[in-house]
């Protein structure tokens, strides 16, 4: 092995993948077999880069040669970088012997398109089937299809694969267009229409013949950069929510765009990444898809963007005071799931505390809820209760003067030098 | 107040517990032996373990509670933290009070704190299943030293079992000196005298060829996958907090 080639084209691979935010690791059910390598059922985040996001999976590229020019892109045609390339059996390797270190929880393969779609789609199905069928490994391996790529090859990778993604890049069409002219959103929506109807097919063929193969266990999900074109939140997680609905979409990414190159479509290079605004975003999904949220609820045409300041439940809430204050101790776990400061764990602790006997302010705080956002919001076991017939406004007020947001201590910080 | 002092084992709270009630006492104080005590004026009862009366105390448990809830009392005593026992007891207490299953109870401060100890016990388990890093011998054993808060070794068999099936491993905790040994048929504890406890040098001494190659190929790959401009240390040491840095090849 010539360890200072293959380090040098790690460092080159990794880099060019590190933009693709997906790390989960989660969500499939392969088991050990055959007293082979590894499973993949737990989702593990085995570091944490300097920039506080999970490190699970080894995520490469197979190579950054790539005959499309995506203006948003680092690995594009035209852009003057190094350039390299893994062999499938480098990238099996690397996988192995990381995993069994215990570094990593699987692979994260996607690629610069080499000559066209279905040969660089092939190359990456050989990695995950060399690593599947003469490994013996049961780790986790996430795919990225290749847009354009053949049914074929699609049903191929979904045999060897826990979880397959298509990225949108864009999330409209427009953008898309704008940006990376050479990429056609049929392209990417074909192959999650194709995945969609393979999963439930097979899903269902699962059920029936226990030993049928499992196909993408850990399903599909795509990836959408925030902050390079105009989009505003509403239309952002409109487009989110229609995939969660219309493509039975395991998670939706939001990648807040960091500017790596000078164009002038793109936002300058010194502008920051919008990192609050992915994190409102990353809210707002998790109200839709764990919290029970419609997402008109969220964002519709009076109010486009989320709000920066504050978290998009608490912004519902205030938008809604006629629906509060709830009494924690009647109200269904629908409705106390919506009160600011009150997460899932809590709900379900309070819905079973609350049988052994009424809760009151002590209990909630020792439970976990949050009271400095809830108490404005709930009534309990006490006769100390927000009296105040308050204003949503005067609310949002009183909880950003007494809370040190987290982003507004970085934005002083940043003046003072000044 | 009575303080009750004990040798630390289950077996020996659930003796505890039978003395409780035995005595119907109701203001305790239980301790493991050798603790200090501040009070002057109290009664003390140095608790004998005896067996068959921690089985009939475990057997009235399970009658009150799930397995699930058995197992959270033998875990939370596990977990060795100091001067938990009363609250084990107060759980204890309350379920065989109660006329109901409490497990769920979180209203009640014994019941709450019994579960966060699980989520304690829970997420340095958790840690352990990701910051383990195993370091490969000649011999073909990957070996790892860790030192979690608490003593969650037990629980971590399941896991690194099923994952690595197919290579030797070692687990070993310095803190409380002891270890998992895996030989690809079975899991056995095991401990070694400090003298043949491996010693960082020792350790690198006997690496396999290859491992220094894929260590720095993961340093590397730790540094190349950082986005420089978002950079976050108060996020990066939260998830990460420093004290487990000295055992994680990529942070060394």
């Amino acid at each position: 092995m010539n360890v200072d080639r293959i380090t040098e084209k790690l460092n080159i691979l990794a880099d060019a993948a590190k933009y693709d935010v997906s790390c989960a690791s989660s969500g499939s059910k392969r088991k050990n077999e055959n007293k082979g390598l590894g499973n993949a059922s737990n989702g593990i985040c085995h570091s944490y880069t300097e920039d506080g996001r999970c490190v699970s999976l080894l995520k490469i590229l197979l190579t950054n040669h790539c005959i499309f020019d995506c203006a948003y892109c680092v690995s594009r045609k035209s852009n003057d970088i190094k350039r390299a390339a893994f062999t499938v059996q480098e990238v099996v390797d690397l996988t192995i012997n990381f995993y069994r270190r215990n570094y990593i929880e699987g692979l994260f393969l996607s690629s610069g398109i080499f000559k066209d779609a279905d040969y660089t789609m092939e190359r990456l199905v050989q990695v995950a089937k060399k690593l599947r069928t003469e490994n013996n490994f049961n780790g986790y391996i996430h795919l990225k299809t290749i847009p354009g790529a053949s049914d074929e090859l699609m049903r191929e990778a979904g045999l060897y694969a826990d979880r397959l993604s298509v990225n949108l890049e864009m999330p409209t069409e427009a953008g898309l267009k704008l940006l990376a002219p050479d990429k056609n959103r049929q392209d990417m929506i074909d192959p999650m229409a194709f995945l969609k109807k393979e999963i439930i097919q097979r899903t269902e063929e699962k059920k029936l013949f226990k030993k049928a193969p499992m196909f993408a266990p850990a399903g599909q999900s795509t990836q959408v950069i925030i902050g390079a074109t105009p989009e505003n939140d509403s239309e952002i997680l409109q487009t989110a929510n229609h995939f969660y609905k219309n493509f039975n979409l395991k998670r939706v990414y939001y990648s807040g765009y960091v500017p790596v190159l000078a164009d002038k479509r793109l936002p300058g290079l010194n502008t920051a990444v919008p990192m609050v605004r992915e994190n409102r975003l990353y809210q707002a999904d998790w109200l839709m898809r764990f919290y029970g949220f419609k997402v008109s609820e969220i964002v519709n045409t009076q109010q486009p963007l989320l709000d920066l300041d504050i978290d998009p439940k608490l912004g519902w809430a205030i938008r809604n005071m006629h629906a509060f204050p709830i009494d924690i101790n009647i109200a269904d776990i629908q409705m106390i799931l919506r009160v600011p400061g009150i997460g899932l764990l809590s709900a379900k602790k309070i819905i079973s505390a609350r049988k052994f006997g009424r809760l009151n302010w002590e209990q909630l705080k020792a439970i976990g809820v949050a009271l400095n956002r809830a108490k404005y919001f709930i009534t309990c076991k006490s006769n100390s209760f927000e009296k105040r017939d308050l204003t949503g406004t005067k609310i949002k007020q009183f909880i950003l003067a007494e809370s040190q947001s987290k982003y507004l201590k970085n934005q002083q910080t940043q003046l003072s030098i000044f | 107040m009575t303080r009750l002092i004990y040798d630390g084992t289950f077996e020996g709270l659930l003796t505890a517990v039978f003395e409780i009630y035995e005595r119907k006492l109701n203001y305790i104080n239980l301790q493991k032996i050798g603790v200090a005590s501040t009070a002057m004026f109290e009664d003390v009862i140095n608790v004998i373990t005896d067996n068959s009366r921690a089985s009939r105390v475990l057997n009235g448990l399970k009658k009150k509670l799930s397995a699930n809830g058995v197992q959270r009392v033998y875990i939370a005593h596990m977990s060795e933290i100091e001067n938990e026992e009363n609250n084990i007891v107060g759980f204890i207490r309350h379920a065989f009070d109660a006329d109901r299953n409490i497990e769920e109870d979180y209203g009640n401060r014994f019941v709450l704190r019994i579960s966060e100890i699980m989520v304690m016990m829970r997420r340095e388990k958790h840690r352990m299943e990701a910051f383990i890093r195993f370091q490969k011998l000649k011999d073909e054993t990957y070996y790892a030293v860790i030192e979690p808060d608490f003593n969650v070794l037990p629980l971590l068999i399941r896991h690194f079992r099923s994952r690595y099936a197919d290579q030797k491993w070692m687990i070993y905790d310095i803190k409380r000196n002891y270890g998992l040994y895996y030989d690809l048929h079975d899991t056995e504890f095991i401990s070694m005298e400090f003298s043949e406890a491996k010693s960082a040098t020792d350790v690198e001494a006997s690496y396999t060829e290859d491992e220094e190659v894929y260590q720095h190929l993961w340093k590397n790959y730790f540094k190349s996958v950082n986005i420089a401009s978002r950079k976050n240390t108060k996020l990066h040491v939260r998830h990460i907090p420093k004290r487990y840095w000295k055992h994680l090849t990529e942070k060394i």
